[in-house]
């Protein structure tokens, strides 16, 4: 999970990061009301940011300074609901000023070619790092970090020093990678971002910008979590489906997948859309994996979600029983489409195969259901499906 | 022959006394694997009978790895305990010493994972996983969650970051047969790499024809591509999964994400084509340009 910059600005404050001030708005009278907090608290002026969850805000806009509560008010009226890269603004933070004397760059991210984490700092901030690494690679200091080991003194040190900070500098610095650090290993993170990190006028080091993103295999141990997930941008059938504890991504197309497996589904995916093009170009809606154990209720839970999309004209079920028996499948098939009664309209072709496939296809062909298509193959039940969703659409 | 596991193999099953352990200790018993032992601290001293085939089997419980490792000399461990447990149980498998650390769990915190990866390559031990079915070398033994009687022994070794479409290719050349199916899993960080896998398949004399299966999210496929066209003689035959998939969405595998531009299907097929590996549109496709290339 990504989160907003607002949020990561909390996390660091919270792990002794520097940070400045900063209250969230989504109205400009909200935002006019923080303005003001801030400027009585001895801010000469504020910024006023967007809240979107992508890179280059100040590009297109969505960065502004304000020296009134009056011109807070203001552009904040312009950025909220501005339209930056497909994200719609729906807040934004106003946050203290600062007098910035030198950008830096600094994050660490988890690095899945070496198995390890990596450390990349750099004293020339502020610009898009990837438009660094790519024209000055010298000029992003690039240091491995041991997961056991972490960013202790001695690795802040190291990464200071590789950065080419110098010795008045580099002593202020290595302690807020530290805390850093902290960030990461504290909230599970797989990412933590700080560009730019500034020196102030008055030789303090602070996160002037931040980007987090959390490891959702460890919400477990960490319930304060939920809270940071961005409800209102979530599609609806996916809140649905994750409410039913279901693995699913709304996409945009007409054939409904439902498999089991994630490689599975995610190829039965591509298997469609090459089908489709035969068929109206036709696309799948959604990637469903109901996982290991493909019982009645899950089938049902998961057919309930997929014909709750409108745009789905057909659904391709594709499952290899592995463990699974296809048997259980196809009891789950019919027992789904007895519980969801004339809510299930749209035509379903079945592909089963693996473990007890003769039982599993005995028991469809039996149940003679007027909306299922048996299928003999992956191929063959995508092409049946994309045709059907044409012939429908 | 086979990489990593043969009917010489001895397994032990962390885990193997919850339901789910429980579960597939029957099947990877009923496969012929020689289970040895289990770990449990609240039941050691005991044993757990199984059933198979019409007799049963009595699998003892053990308080620790060590102690289970210097009972019967296990090789290998199947790790089934939950995400929470899933570190101390890796950890302590490496203390053991146990060669072979197949990790089934699936939703382990990837700092846990870099954590007793590192731990274990220090101990230079392998570990297969997390997040996987694990492997299975078809008439000899299974240790993991793979259906076992989908094939049998024959000249296709395969290497697989998804369990179902392992599953998938194993029923599309059931007729031919594998040396070893692996598979390695699909998170962010893996203990065996598709390079580890097609580096045990080019020494091992009985495969004939490599199947690489890739999907989004990191550079693995990529780094695998370079490796084959350095050091790969034998054919190897590649599916990648996730065409379709969009910017920015986990599908399913923690690890099967496109971030920007980077981790595309179409990035790592072309990888794999410029290294001159045949790369199949769909699983049938590429199962037909393995038996191609294995009739040739």
């Amino acid at each position: 999970m990504d989160l907003f910059e607002y949020q990561a600005r909390d996390l660091f404050e919270a792990h002794g990061v520097p940070v400045l001030d900063g209250i969230v708005a989504t109205t400009p009278a909200q935002a006019r009301a923080a303005a003001e907090q801030l400027l009585a608290a001895g801010s000469a002026v504020v910024v006023v940011k967007a809240q979107v969850k992508t890179g280059g805000r100040g590009k297109a806009g969505g960065v502004k300074l304000a020296r009134s509560a009056d011109e807070a008010e203001q552009v904040a009226g312009q950025i909220l609901g501005m339209d930056i890269k497909g994200h719609t603004v729906h807040r934004v933070m106003v946050a203290a000023g600062a007098s910035i004397v030198s950008e830096y760059y600094f994050s660490v991210l988890l690095d899945r070619s070496e198995r390890r984490y990596l450390a990349m700092c750099s004293v020339e901030g502020g610009m898009e790092i990837e438009q660094l690494a790519v024209e000055r690679p010298e000029a992003l200091a690039r240091v491995p970090v041991d997961p056991r080991v972490g960013i202790d003194a001695a690795k802040a040190a190291e990464i200071v020093a590789a950065a080419g900070f110098d010795d008045e500098v580099g002593p202020l610095v290595a302690p807020v990678l530290e805390r850093l650090w902290e960030v990461y290993r504290d909230e599970d993170a797989t990412l933590v971002e700080v560009n730019p990190l500034v020196r102030t006028a008055d030789g303090a080091i602070v996160a002037l910008d931040g980007k987090v993103s959390l490891d959702a295999n460890a919400d477990f141990r960490h319930p304060a979590h939920a809270e940071l997930e961005d409800k209102d941008a979530a599609d609806p059938l996916e809140a649905k489906a994750k409410a039913k504890g279901l693995n699913y991504v709304k996409l945009d197309g007409e054939v409904g997948i439902i498999g089991n497996g994630a490689g599975l589904v995610m190829s039965t995916l591509d298997v469609v859309a090459y089908a489709g093009e035969a068929h109206g170009g036709v696309k799948p809606a959604n990637f469903l994996d109901i996982g290991g154990g493909a019982s009645a209720e899950v089938m049902a839970n998961g057919l309930d979600i997929i014909l709750g999309d409108p745009q789905v004209k057909a659904v391709f079920v594709n499952v290899f029983g592995g463990i699974t028996a296809c048997d259980a499948v196809a009891d789950g098939i019919v027992a789904a489409l007895a519980i969801l009664g004339d809510e299930a309209s749209k035509p379903l072709v079945v592909r089963l195969d693996g473990n007890n496939v003769e039982e599993g296809r005995r028991i469809l062909r039996e149940a003679a259901h007027p909306l299922v298509t048996l299928a003999e193959t992956m191929d063959g039940g995508a092409d049946k499906a994309a045709e059907l969703a044409h012939t429908a659409a | 022959m086979s990489i990593f596991l043969n009917r010489d193999s001895t397994v032990i099953v962390q885990g193997m006394t919850g339901s789910e352990g429980t579960k597939h200790t029957t099947r990877m018993l009923a496969s012929g694997t020689k289970i040895v032992g289990g770990v449990n601290p609240r039941k050691a001293g005991t044993s757990q009978t199984f059933q198979v085939g019409e007799g049963t089997v009595q699998i003892p419980v053990f308080g620790t790895v060590a102690e289970a490792v210097a009972a019967t000399g296990a090789d290998v461990s199947v790790v089934f305990v939950p995400p929470a447990f899933t570190k101390a149980a890796v950890v302590e498998a490496v203390d053991a010493r146990v060669p072979l650390i197949v990790v089934i769990t699936e939703g382990v915190p990837v700092a846990d994972t870099a954590e007793f990866f590192a731990y274990a390559q220090d101990a230079g031990v392998r570990i297969i996983g997390p997040n996987c079915p694990g492997i299975i070398t078809p008439g000899e033994s299974n240790v993991g969650i793979t259906p076992s009687d989908i094939t049998g022994h024959g000249p296709v070794g395969l290497v697989s970051k998804s369990g179902t479409l392992t599953y998938q290719m194993m029923f599309e050349l059931r007729d031919l047969g594998f040396t070893t199916c692996i598979g390695i899993g699909g998170d962010p960080i893996i203990g065996t790499t598709h390079i580890d896998a097609l580096a045990a398949f080019e020494a091992d004399p009985d495969t004939e024809v490599i199947v690489m299966i890739g999907e989004i999210g990191g550079d693995a496929e990529e780094r695998a591509a370079a490796f084959i066209k350095a050091n790969v003689t034998k054919p190897v035959v590649g599916y990648v999964a996730g065409f379709t998939a969009p910017e920015g969405k986990t599908m399913g595998h923690a690890g099967a994400i496109v971030s920007g531009s980077s981790g595309t299907a179409q990035a790592k097929k072309d990888a794999l084509e410029a290294a001159g590996v045949k790369v199949g549109k769909t699983p049938s496709e590429t199962a037909a340009l393995a038996r191609a290339l294995l009739a040739r």
